[in-house]
């Protein structure tokens, strides 16, 4: 494969790149700016909920003809919910993780020149970067941005009459997430060819890392369930411009009768969370097996329960697909059904447990090397944790009735899959960095970064829950209407104050993060001594990865502190002695 | 609050510049190479970028100062927080709701404190020390068998109850001569329409919207003519309310806290929730922990110069449905059934209004 050598100008080495590595450099930058963009959104909207009427500076330097007197408009803050969760979910943890994080590291750790189509891989990240520019031009539009939740729900999202936004702002939207669809299956169905046929010899898919099965599983959903997003849009798009039904029935608006009638909200509901439900898992899944990674290496000893994992990841991925309803509880569909997502929903809590216990038995008995990845990771177990079990509470049918679309919602989803998602990108970056810059990021900011992030989040998301708990309602622009609110405000205020912190804290990584790439320490090969095939791979990080042959893989991904052994790893591509046993 | 806000990120920001600043100046210092010859090398920040015995030490103490904060947080959360909550369920269905949610956050409670403990422990007492080396364990079929079956079994028990409760409260089919209500949302306001004298709503449809019509009912059904439109929601105490929900415009969801219910209204479709009062809107005022959760809201009032506030049972609307969604209610008074049918008596029906 010595023909990846040919000559490479600007063009094609940095910008219509083929080379994997690039182009998760290129995923992880965008994702990065749009983050930024994402978390300015929530700074602005928290000093909303903090401070309903007070005046602020920044709100009029940022939302020109959307606020008067400093004072963010109602449209605007509902808008900015949701651009904000937007941005998160699909740009952020969606494209940003798993686009940087697969492509970067399928081929390294599977042992692969590259991925099987470099150039379907580049028109990915193209498709993406499309989509990323038109979701940030629909900012801009005179009507302000699609504003009716990350969930559109029609007939709010079909009607511009309801609601400002539903113009131009979400036609943009719906364009920028049909091109966001077509770029995530393009990458899904690279990472499924790539781990199924190129890897190395030895590499038996038993002997994979948890991470590789983590992005394998995790694009295996995306397969299944982006479509269907994809065509939830298109009738929404037919039911705005063409005067179809799907959505939209029984209609009085602005003084009007409209035509429609026959279709239904609801099946947009089943059809948007056909995928949103599952999207948490593509989501959270790339993260998990980050941290099973990191995890294993800075604990010194093998992941705890290696098939126990693979399994579970299955049967996540498996009832990720049939519980899409427990969203829908109180939507009017039949109670019969509540029932049977109710059961299927607070099964996923059994291999979530496994998981986490795993987790917690790899880290008893180890030599914890606390590397800013290894504090990333741990602290994501701990938001998995506590956002996981409140999902019990949210799963019960039941329960659901009463804080259904409360804050106890916004705090439950932030914790689980938000923050331990941004953490399990963040362990990645950390940790892979070298792998992909040659240089090491500061330790001493990621530090900081990391305690000041911990501190914040929890700050921020453990209060939420109890205001839920007292019934406020999420997008709520303001909660003075309501005397019954009023004990409130003081919670919200020490929240917003927190979630500031976190702003700020993620300041400390942006500069730790571009600073380290031009000035940080070079690299050593394989710095956190790790086994895995990536580090077999020279520091200059070469096109086609190995200078040489591929390595063949002789042993598993976790001998850590194996018995036997005078090193404390043992990496795949060395012969087990005479009479060892593989793990 | 709002200069103490100012004052924080004041301090945030100069901690911030300050410790950048202490971490990314470059220093010259010298160094010894591979061949132990003394170089001059620029660093920046600190020189070795991986872990070293004394962050493992370092960090390995803040984990388990953090879940001692962490604990705090949450018995903080939990004990002082709990004036704010909802007061016990007003509706007799909410009843089990509330045993259940009891149950099923105490398990979580257990949980949670056990599990962060075990985490963030193990974090501290396994810290790396250079010459310890970790034991190899890679797995143990007990331990998984273990962690399945325990929460296999718990969450048997809470499905059980879960869907029992569900199927009471979904359940609408056995109520005995119910009080049939239509409760009707638009932008941004609701609308409720009594069944009248022989229990049945008027078949109603946006395309009859008109003048004083304003939910759109047939004006030709005959089950429609007793009908009583009205703006504040009546319900009499220990009688079986069942709601029909409908939507004028785009999604609503009716949701009555108090009464632990909740319900989306959905254009095009006909929706239903039903439960039975428990206390009257007096009796709530009286209650314990609404009295001290009213007392924490007027000291907050009082403070600000505004009313004091008064206990009343609320329908809010909680689905984004656009500008003024933060402020869609609706007053429900709960009285004595005497008290209730003389209210009613004196609504006019809508046969009174149209003519």
């Amino acid at each position: 494969m010595s023909e990846h050598h040919h000559k490479e100008t600007f063009i094609t080495k940095y910008i219509f790149s083929q080379d994997h590595k690039m182009i998760s450099k290129q995923f992880l930058i965008t994702g990065i700016i749009m983050g930024v963009i994402g978390v300015l959104m929530s700074m602005l909207f928290r000093l909303q909920i903090a401070w309903p009427d007070h005046s602020f500076s920044i709100v009029e330097a940022f939302l020109g003809s959307h606020q008067t007197d400093g004072i963010m408009d109602p449209d605007m803050y509902l808008a900015l919910v949701t651009i904000h969760g937007t941005i998160m979910v699909f740009f952020v943890l969606t494209a940003g993780l798993s686009g940087t994080f697969s492509n970067l590291l399928i081929p390294l750790q599977i042992g692969a020149r590259d991925m099987a189509s470099g150039f379907m891989n580049m028109v990915s990240y193209w498709l993406f970067f499309i989509s990323s520019i038109i979701m940030v031009i629909s900012l801009f539009v005179e009507a302000g941005p699609a504003s009716a939740g990350w969930t559109i729900y029609p007939p709010l999202s079909a009607l511009p009459q309801a609601i400002p936004g539903s113009g131009m702002g979400m036609t943009l939207w719906l364009v920028s997430m049909a091109i966001f669809v077509a770029s995530s299956l393009i990458g899904s169905l690279n990472y499924i060819v790539t781990i199924l046929n190129l890897r190395t010899k030895g590499m038996k898919m038993t002997r994979l890392p948890l991470t590789m099965w983590a992005f394998f599983i995790t694009a295996v959903i995306g397969v299944v369930s982006f479509p269907v997003l994809l065509s939830a849009a298109l009738l929404l798009i037919f039911d705005r411009s063409f005067g179809t039904s799907f959505y939209l029935s029984d209609i009085f608006i602005s003084g009007e009768v409209l035509h429609y009638q026959g279709g239904s909200p609801v099946l947009f509901e089943h059809l948007f969370w056909f995928l949103g439900h599952p999207e948490v898992y593509i989501v959270l899944l790339p993260a998990l097996g980050i941290t099973s990674e990191v995890i294993a290496t800075n604990s010194r000893k093998p992941i705890f329960g290696y098939r126990a994992m693979i399994g579970s990841i299955m049967a996540i991925a498996f009832l990720s697909t049939i519980v899409w309803g427990h969203h829908m509880f109180i939507s009017g569909m039949n109670p019969f059904l509540g029932s049977v997502f109710t059961f299927t929903t607070l099964l996923i809590a059994i291999p979530s447990a496994v998981k986490a216990f795993n987790y917690i038995t790899t880290l008893w008995k180890g030599n914890l090397q606390m590397n800013p990845a290894m504090l990333f990771s741990i602290g994501l177990v701990s938001t998995f944790i506590t956002g996981g079990l409140t999902g019990i509470v949210l799963g019960d049918s039941a329960l659901d009735i009463n804080v259904h679309d409360t804050y106890f919602v916004v705090a439950h989803f932030h914790l689980v899959m938000g923050v331990s998602a941004i953490y399990g990108m963040f362990a990645g970056v950390y940790h892979w960095f070298p792998k992909m810059y040659g240089k090491m990021m500061n330790k001493t900011l990621g530090y900081w970064h990391f305690w000041i992030t911990a501190i914040a989040a929890y700050g921020v998301f453990f209060p939420m829950h109890f205001i839920g708990l007292a019934g406020l309602p999420r997008r709520y622009y303001s909660n003075t209407a309501f005397p019954l609110f009023d004990d409130l405000s003081d919670v919200n205020i020490v929240m917003t104050l927190f979630a500031i912190l976190g702003g700020i804290a993620q300041v400390i990584f942006l500069v730790n993060f571009f600073l380290s790439i031009f000035k940080g320490k070079d690299a050593e090969k394989n710095p956190w001594r790790s086994t895995t095939l990536e580090w077999t791979t020279p520091v200059e990080r070469i096109h086609g990865n190995w200078p040489g042959k591929i390595p063949t893989v002789e042993r598993w991904a976790y001998d850590y502190s194996k018995p036997g052994h005078d090193v404390d790893f043992v990496p795949q591509d060395v012969p087990l002695k005479d009479g060892e046993e593989e793990s | 609050m709002l200069a103490l806000f100012y004052i924080f990120i004041a301090v945030a920001v100069a901690l911030g510049i300050w410790q950048v600043n202490k971490l990314l100046s470059f220093t010259k210092k010298t160094i010894t190479n591979d061949n132990n010859e003394p170089v001059t090398a620029y660093i920046v920040g600190d020189e070795n970028p991986i872990a070293t015995e004394k962050n493992n030490d370092l960090h390995g103490k803040l984990f388990l100062a953090f879940l001692i904060g962490f604990y705090i947080l949450m018995g903080y959360c939990l004990f002082f927080l709990n004036d704010i909550m909802l007061p016990e369920s007003a509706s007799i269905e909410g009843e089990n709701d509330d045993n259940l949610f009891l149950i099923s956050f105490v398990l979580i409670g257990i949980v949670q404190f056990i599990t962060q403990g075990l985490l963030f422990g193990f974090s501290y007492k396994y810290r790396g020390i250079n010459d310890r080396k970790a034991l190899f364990y890679a797995d143990s079929h007990k331990l998984e068998l273990i962690w399945t079956t325990i929460p296999t079994i718990v969450l048997t028990g809470l499905i059980g109850y879960g869907l029992y409760t569900w199927n009471t409260v979904m359940d609408l089919s056995d109520a005995e001569d119910p009080i049939v209500i239509e409760v009707y949302a638009k932008q941004f306001s609701w609308e409720a329409r009594y069944a009248g004298t022989d229990n049945t709503l008027g078949r109603g449809n946006v395309r009859n919207i008109e003048g004083i019509n304003t939910m759109g009912v047939d004006l030709k059904d005959i089950n429609g003519q007793d009908d009583v439109p009205v703006r504040e929601l009546h319900l009499p105490v220990g009688r079986k309310i069942v709601f029909k929900f409908r939507s004028q415009d785009v999604l609503h969801s009716a949701y009555m806290p108090h009464f632990r219910a909740q319900m989306n209204c959905v254009p095009g479709m006909i929706t239903e929730f039903g439960f039975t009062p428990k206390f009257t809107t007096e009796q709530m005022r009286l209650q314990e922990e609404t009295v001290r959760k009213v007392d924490g809201i007027n000291k907050i009032r009082k403070e600000k110069g505004e009313d004091p506030y008064v206990f009343d049972y609320l329908l809010l609307c909680n689905k984004i449905c656009g500008a003024s969604h933060y402020n869609m209610q609706m007053k429900i008074v709960v009285e004595e059934e005497a008290a209730f049918y003389s209210w009613l008596k004196k609504q006019p029906t809508l046969a009174e209004l149209v003519k």
